[in-house]
Formats: C-alpha cells, structure tokens, sequence
C-alpha cells in the first residue's frame, strides 16, 4: 500500500518549524475562496490553487486563507473576498489563475485594489 | 462540473457545513467488473428522512440566498448517465453517505481529475477537519490520514503552504504508484 513517509513529514516539519521562528506574527490578511457548487463549476480550486503556491513563492506568513459556501451570487463566480487588517473586505469577480496572481502581489502584498476586478467594496 | 474530483470538493463541503469533524472519502476503481465507485462519509449532523429525499431534487436547497441546490443532483446525474447509480443515506445525529457508482469505462463517464489539488484545496479550507482518504486501483490502495499527519507535524499547521504542496506531490506520487487512472 502506498502512503505517506513518516520521514518526509519529518523533514517538512523541520524545515517550517525553522522557517516560521525567525518571523512568527500575527495575520494581516485573510483571503476567502468562495467555494459553493457554483465556485467550483466556474474554477474556484485552481484559483485556490494558485494563491496557495503564491503564498509559498513568495514566502509570506501572514496571509490566511480559508474557503466560504455560495453567498447567492453564483453569476459572478469564481469570487474571492480580501480582507486587509483595518480596512474594507474588497469583494473580486470573475476571478481566474492570472488575475488571482496579479491580485496577490498587487493587493495582498503591496495594498493596492485591483478596481477592474471589483464586484464590491463591502462596508458594514 | 468537468471532473468527478470537483464533485468530491463540492460534497465534502456539504459535509463540514453539516458540522462534521471527519470525512471519510474513497475511490475505487475496478477495471474487472467496469465499476468507478467513489464515496463520501461524514460525521456531521445527518439529515432527516424526508430532507434525504429531497436533497436530489435541484429545486430543494436548504439556503436561503438561492432557490437551487444543484451539487448532489450534479453528481447524481454524472453517475447515472454512465448506466452507474447513486445512494444517500443519512441519520440524524449520525452523518450522511454519499455514493456513487459509475460505469468505468462509459464514454459518458467523466475523468476523475485532479485528485492531489482537490485534497489539498480541502484541507487547506477546513484545516480543522479530518480527512480520509482512501484509492483502491485493482487491489492496491493508497491512503491518507490526515490526523496522522498533524500528530507528526505537531506544532506545525496542515494547511501551511510548504506542507499542502508536499501532501500534494505525495498524493500524486502515491496515486501513480498504484496505477489509479485519471
């Protein structure tokens, strides 16, 4: 039976134990993947996808992402919800592998709102 | 939906919003008897009798922001379009099985697709969850525990990025070595 290697794990564990001492913190954004029926059909896991090899790439600690249901508006899928510490959740549509990526380094990383691709700036 | 590892992403989501804790997901592929059987259990808050029932229906949802409910009825179809068929059994209080049977080798039949990226989409979005997993592929079999993997990584969380990229390529690599088919 093929399995896991206890061993790799180990090797893994290691290495981000290491990594992670040198700059432990707190999360300063949250990305939500909205992954209802509709996300899915329309590609949400490799836009998932796509963030979470961007997080490693670029070896940032303090961005958390986390999946959500449908919210209703299933015409506009993929969408993802930003979520900056202290400021508006910007809401994106229509999202795909690229501008998942451009969103990353532009929005996520450098704090600048990727207006084109912006259903809604949600206030609360 | 494209591929039958989409369909496994989307049930698994009915599972941890029905609260479960740990989702037991199994393929298996028979090439002898031309039968591709996945399956689904969770421990999650089960439904009663008659929501079963209607939970095929793609004009029952149990939301309210839409007035359809397509995912178990998506993956209903693709099942029985392959002359395959399809089971809900659900307790409440208990957990729900989902299973669906497909006819291998139908031309109908959808690829199963990316399993290892469907795994470790779903563990990054719910690392609180438990998954099992298991492939059977003409008598070998290859599994993943994930609560196996978090005792191991102790202090270290399932869904950091170094740790899914690795669980993937150990999906892959496992998957390949069986001879599972796509």
């Amino acid at each position: 039976m093929a399995k896991l290697k206890i061993e790799d794990l180990k090797k893994i564990k290691e290495r981000v134990q290491g990594e992670t001492a040198l700059r432990a913190g707190a999360k300063r954004v949250k990305v939500t993947v909205h992954m209802g029926t509709c996300g899915i059909a329309a590609g949400a896991r490799e836009v998932m996808d796509t963030l979470m090899s961007e997080i490693e790439e670029a070896g940032v600690t303090d961005v958390v992402v986390t999946t959500s249901g449908c919210m209703g508006l299933c015409s506009r899928e993929p969408e993802i919800t930003v979520e900056i510490i202290e400021q508006n959740p910007i809401l994106y549509e229509f999202m795909n592998s690229n501008k998942m990526r451009q969103v990353f380094k532009r929005h996520i990383l450098e704090g600048e709102v990727q207006t084109p691709f912006v259903l809604a700036k949600v206030t609360e | 939906m494209l591929e039958l590892s989409m369909n496994i992403l989307d049930i698994v989501e009915n599972s941890t919003r029905a609260g479960a804790t740990l989702i037991r997901i199994g393929i298996t592929e028979d090439r002898t008897n031309d039968i591709l059987r996945i399956e689904i259990a969770d421990n999650g808050e089960g439904m009663e009798p008659d929501v079963a029932r209607k939970a095929l229906d793609p004009f029952y949802t149990s939301k309210t922001v839409r007035r359809v409910g397509l995912g178990l009825p998506l993956l209903s179809h693709a099942a029985k379009i392959t002359g395959g068929g399809f089971t809900i059994e659900s307790k409440k209080g208990e957990g729900t099985t989902v299973t669906a049977n497909f006819g291998y080798r139908h031309i109908d039949r959808q690829p199963l697709g990316d399993i290892p990226t469907t795994m470790t989409t779903m563990i990054a979005g719910n690392p609180g969850v438990d998954f099992i997993y298991t492939h059977l592929s003409d008598g070998e079999s290859y599994m993943l525990d994930t609560r196996e993997v978090k005792n191991e990584l102790e202090d270290v969380p399932i869904d950091h990025p170094t740790v899914l990229q690795f669980l993937k390529e150990n999906i892959r690599d496992g998957l390949k070595e069986i001879g599972a088919g796509s």
